[in-house]
């Protein structure tokens, strides 16, 4: 066992990137879930956002070609999920397990001439300036331009729930749609519209991982991650500013667990593997047990089925 | 316009019809993909729906047939009183994991002693150990409110973990010259899980799968349990006043589906699948979820609907030795199924009109 | 009254297997206050969800100020000046006031100045409000101010009220009536939705009332009496429940400082509740909504646990008892929600006689439902008590309000309770019905029984119950004879005015 081996500055500045995927997954669901919709497709878009943004980065030999890519095929599974639920009042938890199950085999199938291929790589920012600061510099301000994407997209997500009418309105349609809708908002298009957001952000946190981290395509890479954002949702009690939180400390967790095993720590590897799953179980339990905040903080109307009766 | 009107009851002609439309449709979608990815689409879909049951070789593809549907029908019975209920287990693929890998332990510890008790024993053990797995959710629910359905499906990845662990080192064969996987229980008789009738297809997991289809049957329409189950999932309020208590009804279904999951593990890592290897499980857990729904969450339909879904993957097989479609083409068909099923369910519950819409 | 505000000619909209408005027309005045007067299921909400943008006509047409007036959304109902202020559905619980007024604008002030309009506005009408606070955390009366504000701050030039009345105590309705004429008189209309007779004679200057869909008459209100207006509204005589005189007998429900917490977030908990009930009488407990009806239910069916000793039924403790042990003791409950509490709305009739049937009828043995049994017991309800529909394979939701009500209260009349506890036992239900299940509840008491009926209709406790307490944010008054009570002193009893200033509006 060798602890020196690891270098806290790399791991430090490893962990943004690691919860990069999670953090944009999480963000997403987080807007669908405040407009009273609950998505549990997010690995299935995740995996495909994942195959097509490695397929268009592939072919047009652009990552940012390949993260639109990624941002649209995510988006265009969550529609699907959204005319079942919306239009068609489906059940929520059986439409999002189908648009897992659906996401995964589409992918596979996409993804299947892709296998072991290198994906072109993304060029870091270095921010003028801070990226020169001692310490701080190499952990905050060394990464590709998708971290910086990701931490400015919850301050958006953040500022338009609380500071814009269209915020407030969304999070009015999750609250009590029929309330909302008996003051002439349209339910049904707000909702399709934060499920089409947040299909994008899954895609584009599934692109992440096959675009960046890996950075090569192979099936069912996800690997639960976007199960795990879903978790960090409820972590987050439905605030942007803790799926930050939720999704760092994840992603620390992970980047430690790979970290231990490569400094070949006196841990059995299945142990450190399962560690990521223990953590995220252990942190919903905690969360759901001072029940008080976690149950306010949820969306009254999550996951239930909006029919206006006219 | 297209507008949804509420039916004042569930259309019975449609509860029955709409599993059938979504099947047809299905294999129109997946034609077209079929057609896509270069292959005659009616070729394709005769291989995979037709050719098992009435083709040439129909007598060995029926066999198949039981042996793919029984770990499905065992797990999906499981799921759906869950289900009705509310209670969502996503994560029998872990329970399964875990009551093949117990199951087969207890096993592997007796070889090479021969003794009637030591299959029994197994069965035991796999259920119990599919049971103890699903508790996990049931008592952090219970106690804490957790939700279930990320905590079962957390608990896959780690049953998966350990899966992968196990297979290398604890149950590895000793005899196996360092190669990954466990003693394979076709050489291990008392241990086998092996044909009760050769070349049917009937294995102790079918007799299994078929006494837990009555069991639910009669459960669900004749006893006071069922109805408590059916009552929390159409009206938990209601189920409430009605005296049913919520934390043991969660325990209760949890239980049930998490010892059958772990029972079909068993019989599924004793019998067709031979030994514990890293990928033994392929995926049965997740694909029970489409069938539950398939079956619309009764008993017979779980039947008819894990048949189907064997079909197709017996017919994906044969399609995919046969006319090289990817194994993936298969995997997306079944969740299409899904998906129209979904769609096609909305007429049960509402009328479509044609006309003005409401100002929605 | 030549220039009319508002006119309505021949509206007509058809929802399947109903007429909900047929031909139906009148007109508004600026600054007149006019009744819409019907019984439940009379056409009186879709006739104004029509005014204001949500349904959209099958025919006929509407006027503003003598333009067609064809509102698609109700964003278009609120730029032309039309407000609504709605009996529910309409506020958001986890935002807070001013979030919820800015909702219903159309084009809402910063928050930091919608919060000082709305000081303003609330102070000027005696309807003080804190704009930051939480939705959830307001009385019933409060609520009804937020609607109120919001609508107020759009200056509109008519104003629908629908049922406002049922949420408030005698003394917030005189000051909601204050503020009504308070804007009829600055010249607002206001369109005023009821079936509450007295109040519609005592602010109303003019009244349309509708039968089935049908206007069957207008008139002005202050020169009929109660009794000729319900005669219109219901279309035939009603005779009032009557009762034999009986004295009271022994104490059967003894509740002894019963507190629970409520189940739900925005619930009310219930604190040191106290009540004898005795044989052979009624207790009538009124309160506004939202003061621990629910939870006072839910304590007694046996849903809400508490001390074993706070509730004792003939001298047995069963605080801790679950809602199927009370039963085999006699303790039956009928709560206020039908669809989803009383009963499944997507099972059949005979599963949800099973549903509290199961243990007094016997319908189980070893386990096993004896669902032929179960179905008997269903018809039997459906034949006693009148309930109309095709048979016991019906599924609870194709019922209208009113027998889907009876076949509730019926299915545990017939179990003979040695106590019933009732929550909202005729709500929504239409005259008649409610009639039969008022005459119900007291030929059980004539019988014996103890009935606790928790009630926010004054009266209806007036006419059915012996004695009366009042829920009160949890608290249970010390019970009266109803015959010894004025109104002003029941008002009282429910928490007065919830510190509004009456004084101010006068000023």
């Amino acid at each position: 066992m060798d602890l020196s081996a690891i270098d806290p500055l790399v791991l430090a500045a490893s962990i943004m990137v690691a919860s990069t995927p999670i953090l944009l997954a999480a963000l997403g669901e987080m807007v669908v879930e405040r407009a009273g919709v609950l998505n549990l497709g997010v690995e299935g878009m995740m995996i495909t956002g994942a195959v097509c943004g490695f397929i268009i980065a592939v072919q047009g030999e652009s990552p940012a070609l390949g993260f639109l890519a990624a941002a649209a095929g995510g988006a265009g599974l969550a529609l699907l999920f959204g005319f079942l639920t919306q239009y068609l009042l489906a059940n929520q938890v059986a439409s999002g397990l189908a648009l897992t199950m659906f996401g995964l085999g589409l992918s596979a199938l996409l993804g299947q001439d892709y296998i072991g291929i290198k994906a072109p790589a993304m060029g870091e920012v270095h921010v003028p300036l801070l990226a020169e600061i001692p310490v701080l510099g190499p952990v905050l301000f060394r990464h590709d331009p998708m971290v910086y994407l990701s931490v400015a997209l919850v301050a958006g997500v953040w500022a338009f729930l609380r500071y814009s009418r269209a915020g407030l309105i969304l999070r009015a349609v999750g609250e009590n749609h029929d309330a909302a809708h008996a003051l002439g908002y349209k339910v049904v298009r707000i909702r399709m519209a934060a499920i089409a957001f947040g299909g994008a952000l899954a895609g584009l946190g599934g692109a992440y991982i096959s675009l960046v981290r890996v950075p090569q395509w192979t099936e069912g890479m996800t690997a639960g991650a976007g199960w795990i954002a879903l978790a960090i949702v409820v972590f987050a009690s439905w605030r942007p500013w803790r799926v930050l939180l939720g999704a760092y400390l994840f992603g620390g967790v992970t980047v430690l667990q790979l970290n231990l095993q490569a400094a070949g720590v006196d841990i059995p590897v299945v142990y450190l593997s399962m560690l990521p799953y223990l953590v995220t179980i252990f942190v919903l339990v905690v969360m759901s047990a001072s029940s008080g905040r976690a149950a306010l903080g949820a969306p009254a109307a999550l996951g239930r089925v909006f029919h206006a009766s006219g | 316009m297209l507008r949804l009107e509420k039916r004042p009851s569930p259309s019975r002609l449609w509860t029955g019809a709409t599993p059938l439309l979504a099947v047809l449709l299905t294999m129109l979608a997946g034609g077209a993909m079929f057609a896509l990815l270069g292959s005659d689409p009616v070729v394709a879909i005769r291989t995979i729906f037709w050719d098992p049951l009435f083709g040439e070789f129909a007598f060995y593809y029926r066999g198949q047939l039981l042996v793919k549907a029984a770990p499905l029908i065992l797990i999906a019975i499981g799921l759906s009183l869950g289900f009705r209920a509310g209670i969502w287990n996503i994560g029998a693929e872990g329970q399964y994991i875990v009551g093949a890998i117990v199951g087969a332990a207890v096993g592997l510890a007796a070889y090479p002693t021969e003794s009637r008790l030591i299959f029994p024993a197994m069965i035991l053990a796999g259920a119990f150990a599919g049971w103890l797995w699903a508790m996990i959710p049931a008592i952090l629910k219970t106690r804490f409110n957790t939700n279930e359905i990320l905590v079962s499906l957390m608990l896959v990845y780690v049953a998966e973990a350990m899966l992968a662990s196990v297979s290398s080192g604890l149950l590895r064969n000793p005899d196996g010259m360092g190669f990954p996987g466990s003693r394979n229980f076709k050489d291990y008789p008392a241990a086998h899980n092996a044909f009760l009738i050769e070349g049917a297809g009937v294995h102790w997991g079918v007799v299994a799968a078929m006494i837990a289809v009555i069991f639910a049957y009669v459960l669900l329409g004749r006893h006071v349990l069922g109805f408590h189950i059916r009552l929390t999932g159409e009206a938990p309020r209601a189920a409430r006043f009605a005296g049913v208590n919520p934390s043991l009804l969660v325990v209760v279904c949890l239980g049930i589906s998490g010892a059958l999951a772990g029972l079909a593990g068993l019989f599924e890592v004793s019998g067709p699948a031979g030994q514990i290897s890293i990928d033994f499980n392929s995926g049965y857990g997740f694909t029970a979820i489409i069938v539950a729904f398939l079956g619309r969450l009764h008993p017979v339909g779980i039947l008819l609907a894990g048949l189907l879904m064997a079909l197709t993957y017996v017919g994906g097989d044969a399609a995919a030795s046969a006319l090289g479609l990817p194994s993936a083409a298969i995997q997306l068909l079944q969740g299409m199924l899904l998906f129209f099923l979904l769609a096609v369910d909305v007429l049960a519950n509402f009328r479509i009109r044609f006309g003005r819409t409401e100002a929605a | 009254m030549s220039e009319m505000l508002l006119a309505v000619e021949g509206l007509t909209k058809a929802y399947p297997g109903v007429v909900a408005n047929d031909h139906v027309g009148f007109g508004v005045a600026p600054g007149e206050v006019h009744a819409l007067l019907g019984e439940n299921g009379a056409g009186k909400s879709t006739l104004v969800k029509m005014i204001y943008g949500l349904v959209r006509p099958d025919s006929g047409t509407m006027t503003w100020r003598s333009e067609p007036y064809k509102p698609a959304t109700p964003h278009d109902a609120r730029k032309s000046g039309v407000a609504m202020v709605f009996q529910h559905f309409s506020l958001f619980e986890a935002l807070n006031v001013a979030e919820n007024v800015a909702l219903g604008m159309e084009d809402p002030p910063p928050m930091g100045q919608l919060a000082e309009r709305i000081r303003d506005v609330s102070g000027k009408y005696g309807l003080p409000l804190e704009p930051h606070r939480l939705v959830g955390d307001l009385s019933a009366g409060e609520r009804q101010r937020v609607e109120i504000i919001r609508c107020l701050l759009q200056d509109p030039k008519l104003l629908i009220m629908d049922e406002p009345t049922s949420v408030l105590t005698p003394q917030e309705v005189e000051i909601l009536f204050q503020t009504l004429r308070r804007l009829s008189a600055e010249g607002t209309a206001i369109l005023y939705i009821s079936h509450k007779l007295e109040e519609i004679r005592a602010l109303c200057d003019a009244a349309t009332i509708l039968r089935q869909g049908k206007v069957v008459a207008s008139c002005d209100p202050r020169e009929r009496s109660a009794r000729e207006l319900a005669e219109l509204m219901v279309g035939q005589t009603l005779h009032r429940p009557s009762r034999a005189a009986a004295e009271p007998g022994e104490v059967v429900l003894d509740i002894d400082g019963l507190s629970v917490e409520s189940s739900s977030p925005f619930g009310t908990a219930l604190k040191n509740v106290s009540l004898k009930v005795h044989a052979g009488e009624v207790v009538g407990i009124g309160g506004v909504a939202g003061n621990g009806q629910d939870e006072l239910l839910a304590a007694l069916s046996g849903e809400l646990s508490s001390h074993p000793t706070a509730i004792r039924l003939h001298g047995r403790d069963i605080g801790d008892q679950g809602p199927n042990r009370r039963r085999e003791l006699g303790l039956l409950a009928a709560p206020e929600e039908r669809l989803g509490h009383a009963a499944a709305p997507d099972m059949s009739l005979t599963e949800n006689a099973a549903l509290t049937g199961m243990i007094r009828e016997r319908l189980a043995g070893r386990g096993f439902i004896n669902w032929g049994k179960a179905r008997r017991f269903a018809e039997a309800i459906i034949a006693d008590f009148d309930v109309r529909t095709p048979g016991p394979e019906n599924a609870a939701r194709s019922l209208s309000g009113g027998n889907l009500q009876k076949f509730v209260i019926g299915r545990e009349i017939l179990q003979r309770p040695e106590v019933l506890v009732v929550n909202q036992p005729t709500w929504g239900v239409d005259a008649s019905a409610a009639a039969a299940i008022r005459q119900a509840l007291l030929d059980l008491a004539a019988r014996g029984a103890a009935i606790v009926c928790i009630s926010q209709d004054l009266d209806e406790l007036m006419e059915i119950s012996d004695r009366f307490a009042a829920l009160n944010e949890g608290r249970l008054s010390v019970p009266r004879p109803t015959h010894e009570l004025s109104i002003e002193e029941i008002g009282l009893m429910m928490g007065g005015a919830h510190g509004m200033e009456v004084a101010h509006v006068e000023a």
